[in-house]
């Protein structure tokens, strides 16, 4: 049996399909985060509050209504999406005009708040949320076991992260978003309503974070502080990727997804920290990002 | 008229010489101090300040003429908060002991300074032996549980039922070294072998790249030296990834009835895990856990909650024999008369702080077993007090080498 660096190929091909499970919810929720800022130019720090609420609100969806989880898994983006809609209409809307700083300190502030009467209602330990009947056990690939659900997570973001792509940079709808950001007045004189269009687009951003919220809620603890913890690594990500640019983000979630997963493998000490260092050193060589414009 | 007023006089003043409320009162304020917002907030807070207005109200200490008042506050899990808001306590709200205190660096902080300024201390949350060992000093108690006891009860255990190897998923800061360190001198002392560990960054959400390198491993057991959430993520994984369905055995090294709730049983059956009190061990802890989920809206006490509540109890009793509430007078009293409260019942206070119970180890049940919700321990052994706990003299305490 011969050995990559020390590690059986086994073992490295199992944590190089972790590494890209994982980073799917990096892609999912940085792929919000780049769509969000892109047109209203706001750093969205409630963003992992958002995807905490999208894992309650599939519990609160089982436990008060019955509603099994691939119902959760429309309701919720619809429900925290419609929540961030108001954010937007009630708050967001009235600090476009100044600083960025603004808008993060206020979606800072929105995220504790949310955080904090999350934790008040429902304490801090968490809530149990199973895997879909349909999903459980897994398969033995021979180099590991595969649980259907977490074939299922690489799905299921793949698809969505292909699909917003799509949206945004060929079809028409995108056009109008993509004018928007580039020139809102301008968009505004051809008569397309740029406000509508900010407010719908910070809803799908917000329904993209609960999304991933469903897909974390059988595997990963639903308690209030799990979008807090997720939250900083997915900055990085976006940071690394190009605030703002969509294939950016999609590609450099999944592929951070892989290098920290094979962190793990070689010196799992560093694995929280090996994003960070690899931002630092994209910042100093790129500081756009990688897929970003300089602006 | 003259005659008629003398009598009513001298009545109440007999009344009054009999009544205990003349007798000297004493007035004592009890400081729950834990974590009111984060990860233990569950296991310790709102509950402990229940528990230990339990502990008043069953003392009936003011019928003893004793005027007991209880105050709290949240520590944070940070040392310097938990310091600023004890000295605070003791230096101008005149408290006399502080309760509870869970996050070893908090209560390693707290307990020094209730030594300072002379105060008593009875430690519930607060998991690390140190505090009676080569941290102990003659102000503090360590009621509930230890991490000597953890490792004791749980590495042991496991070993003797057959786990004779282990790998370690270690959280990667002093709790979990300490852990892992202690349950691996157990675990090789009872002849069982450590095959690897890993170490997780802290706080971490995904761990199933660990628990493959642990299934790797061909382990019989995996140690999971972490806590809260780390825990119930680890958990919740493992069972995704069949390990626990592999034949390999979790062992839970500090986990809380509250974890276990967080889990629900599929994810949680067959974790074998340490624990000083579990609500539905007999009548009597069943009737104390039913009043207490009464005021704590429906959710069962863990051993913290216990431990206060039987701490308290025990310290009003010293308070109650000795007529003072002067530190020494009844910390030495604590330590004379012997424990017993329906929680936990007969025990000691050793010389060096350390209360003295037995601890049990649990399984958690199959779904299937469980009988309704809180249903989730099938007791495997009884630990013996002085098996549990270090012993007296191997623990560096300067209080017991004079």
């Amino acid at each position: 049996m011969f050995e990559l660096i020390g590690v059986p190929p086994q073992a490295l091909f199992g944590q190089v399909l972790l590494g890209l499970i994982n980073g799917s919810f990096y892609a999912i929720l940085s792929l919000g985060l780049a769509v969000i800022f892109g047109l209203l130019n706001v750093i969205n720090f409630a963003h992992g509050a958002q995807y905490m609420m999208g894992a309650f609100v599939a519990w609160m969806g089982l436990n008060y209504l019955g509603l099994n989880y691939w119902a959760a898994l429309l309701l919720a983006p619809l429900v925290v999406g419609a929540v961030g809609i108001a954010m937007e209409r009630l708050l967001l809307k009235r600090i476009v005009h100044v600083d960025h700083l603004y808008g993060l300190l206020l979606t800072f502030g929105l995220a504790l708040i949310i955080q904090g009467l999350f934790r008040n209602q429902y304490g801090s330990s968490g809530l149990p949320y199973q895997i879909p009947p349909e999903l459980r056990g897994g398969q033995n690939l021979g180099f590991m076991f595969l649980p259907y659900y977490r074939g299922w997570v690489v799905v299921a973001s793949l698809v969505v992260c292909v699909a917003t792509w799509f949206m945004i940079e060929k079809t028409k709808l995108g056009a109008y978003l993509r004018a928007a950001t580039e020139n809102p007045t301008l968009t505004q004189a051809f008569g397309i309503n740029v406000p509508l269009l900010v407010t719908l687009t910070y809803g799908f951003g917000v329904a993209l974070a609960a999304f991933a919220g469903v897909l974390a809620a059988p595997i990963y603890s639903v308690n209030p502080n799990m979008g807090a913890d997720l939250i900083i690594v997915v900055f990085a990500v976006v940071v690394i990727g190009g605030m703002g640019s969509i294939m950016g983000a999609i590609v450099t979630g999944f592929s951070l997804g892989l290098v920290e997963g094979l962190t793990k493998v070689f010196y799992p000490e560093a694995s929280a920290t090996v994003i960070f260092i690899i931002m630092v050193l994209v910042l100093l060589v790129k500081p756009a990002g990688l897929f970003g414009r300089p602006a | 008229m003259f005659s008629r007023k003398t009598f009513v006089a001298a009545t109440a003043l007999i009344g009054l010489m009999t009544s205990p409320a003349l007798a000297q009162q004493i007035s004592i304020k009890a400081g729950v101090l834990n974590d009111r917002s984060g990860v233990y907030a569950d296991l310790t807070g709102e509950g402990s300040v229940i528990a230990a207005r339990m502990a008043v109200e069953d003392f009936k200490a003011a019928e003893k003429g004793i005027k007991v008042e209880i105050v709290s506050a949240d520590h944070q899990n940070k040392p310097d908060v938990g310091s600023t808001i004890a000295r605070q306590w003791y230096d101008q709200d005149g408290v006399d002991l502080i309760l509870d205190v869970p996050t070893s660096s908090v209560s390693l902080a707290v307990s020094q300074l209730t030594k300072d300024k002379n105060k008593v201390f009875i430690v519930s949350g607060g998991g690390t032996a140190d505090l009676t060992g080569k941290a102990c000093n003659a102000n503090t108690i360590h009621w509930t549980y230890d991490t000597y006891a953890l490792a004791q009860g749980t590495g042991g255990a496991m070993v003797k039922a057959g786990g004779d190897s282990w790998f370690f998923l270690t959280a990667d800061y002093a709790f979990g070294h300490a852990l892992e360190r202690d349950t691996s001198a157990v675990v090789q002392k009872a002849g069982g072998k450590v095959l690897g560990t890993v170490r997780t960054p802290f706080p971490g959400s995904d761990f199933s790249s660990f628990l493959l390198q642990a299934q790797a491993s061909k382990a019989k057991v995996i140690g999971l030296a972490n806590a809260g959430g780390d825990l119930t993520n680890s958990v919740k994984q493992a069972s995704e990834f069949g390990i626990t369905q592999g034949g390999q055995k979790l062992a839970g090294l500090l986990v809380f009835i509250s974890d276990i709730h967080a889990l629900g049983l599929q994810a949680a059956q067959g974790l074998v895990l340490t624990e000083s009190f579990y609500w539905d061990r007999d009548d009597q802890t069943r009737a104390w856990s039913t009043r207490f989920a009464k005021l704590n809206g429906g959710k069962q006490p863990t051993m913290v909650h216990a431990g206060v509540y039987s701490g308290l109890l025990h310290y009003l009793k010293a308070v109650e024999a000795t007529k003072t509430k002067d530190s020494a007078t009844v910390i030495a009293k604590m330590k004379e008369l012997p424990t017993d409260d329906p929680l936990f019942g007969k025990g000691s206070v050793r010389a060096d702080g350390r209360k003295m119970h037995d601890m049990y180890l649990y399984e958690v049940k199959k779904p299937a077993e469980s009988k309704g919700p809180w249903d989730y321990y099938k007791q495997i052994a009884v630990l013996p007090a002085e098996q549990a706990f270090r012993p007296l003299d191997a623990g560096d305490c300067p209080l017991i080498k004079k």
